[in-house]
């Protein structure tokens, strides 16, 4: 299937989890991303249970604070 | 309220704009802002709105200029090493424009005090280096229904949101609670252009500006996304959360709360 990630399409095999999206995008702290797909933002909770359709947008957003300390 | 020739002078680039014009710079004059956080953000957003004529500014922070500062928050300069950030901060901008009213605070913005002291302002700009800040700073404005600009910066990037009461989600819609103080990254120092700092917070002035003419759309709904190195701003459009803890249906958070500071960022004591 088809994911729009950030901004850019890419395939992706079916039946995905937003977990597993995570792995596959190499996501270096998912413990503290937030995730959107299609504009909806998805809870942390079901981030293992919420699977990924063909066509979807998805956005990761991160943590970002003054600028002199590392988060992630 | 008419101008004095010196105000059309000072003003005329504002003023020549249609969208502005001599309401808006009226309003402007009117205008208080108050930005917690006299750093990286702080300063160019500080210094923007004294040149444009923001009739009151607000200045927060408890630090003293330290010399590794000085590569990024532009509105402090070599002698003002060691002094108290919203002094130095408030001297240059009365050095920029006698017209301002700057008012201080410094020492540390708590669950205590945040509620005075955003009540007399029209407008928030959250400049600070810290979550327990961030989302101090979020929750109390959300609960004093006051508009804020929230922003961040790392390395090559950056980000910023808009909260309008009644308007689009918040900044714990988006994060609903801040990393644990313990987070190993934490406290792993990092580094920053200072020019990164001057885009943002520059941008946050803009938002500041733009509320108190009325003009244009907010940034709100939308958090514009800056990557420096690939010059890429993206706008990515969300939603409020209904469960979110502070706007949503069932809100637990009704007054604001302290999170514990990462110790590596306890470097000032309240004043």
């Amino acid at each position: 299937m088809e994911l729009t990630i950030s901004g850019t399409t890419k395939t992706f095999p079916d039946d995905l989890s937003v977990t597993e999206l995570l792995e596959a995008e190499q996501v270096a702290t998912p413990q503290y991303v937030t995730v959107s797909i299609n504009e909806e933002l998805v809870d942390q909770g079901s981030f293992d249970s919420r699977k990924l359709a063909s066509g979807d947008k998805v956005e990761f957003l991160y943590f970002m604070g003054g600028g002199t300390r590392e988060l992630y | 309220m008419s101008f004095t020739d010196s105000q059309l002078e000072r003003y005329s680039r504002n003023i020549i704009l249609k969208e502005v014009g001599v309401r808006g710079q009226k309003k402007l004059l009117a205008g208080r802002v108050l930005i917690i956080g006299a750093g990286g953000l702080g300063a160019p957003a500080a210094m923007y709105l004294a040149a444009a004529g923001v009739g009151t500014i607000g200045l927060a922070d408890a630090d003293v200029v330290d010399l590794s500062n000085l590569q990024r928050q532009i509105i402090h300069a070599t002698s003002d090493v060691g002094a108290p950030k919203v002094i130095s901060a408030k001297e240059t901008i009365e050095a920029l424009n006698p017209e301002v009213t700057v008012n201080t605070l410094q020492g540390l913005v708590t669950s205590e005090n945040i509620m005075t002291l955003i009540e007399g302002y029209d407008f928030v700009i959250d400049g600070t280096d810290n979550f327990p800040a961030k989302f101090l700073i979020n929750d109390a404005c959300v609960i004093g229904a006051k508009a804020f600009s929230h922003a961040g910066i790392i390395r090559f990037q950056g980000q910023l949101i808009t909260y309008i009461p009644g308007q689009g989600p918040c900044y714990r819609c988006l994060f609903p609670s801040p990393p644990p103080p313990d987070a190993v990254p934490t406290c792993r120092q990092a580094g920053v252009i200072g020019a990164m700092a001057g885009v943002i917070g520059s941008l946050q002035a803009m938002e500041a500006i733009k509320y108190l003419c009325g003009i244009g759309t907010p940034l709100t709904s939308n958090l514009l996304t800056y990557n420096a190195l690939t010059m890429e701003f993206r706008k990515i459009k969300v939603a409020k959360r209904s469960t979110c803890q502070v706007c949503g249906h069932n809100p637990t958070i009704v007054k604001p709360l302290d999170y514990e500071i990462a110790a590596c960022d306890l470097k000032s004591k309240p004043a």
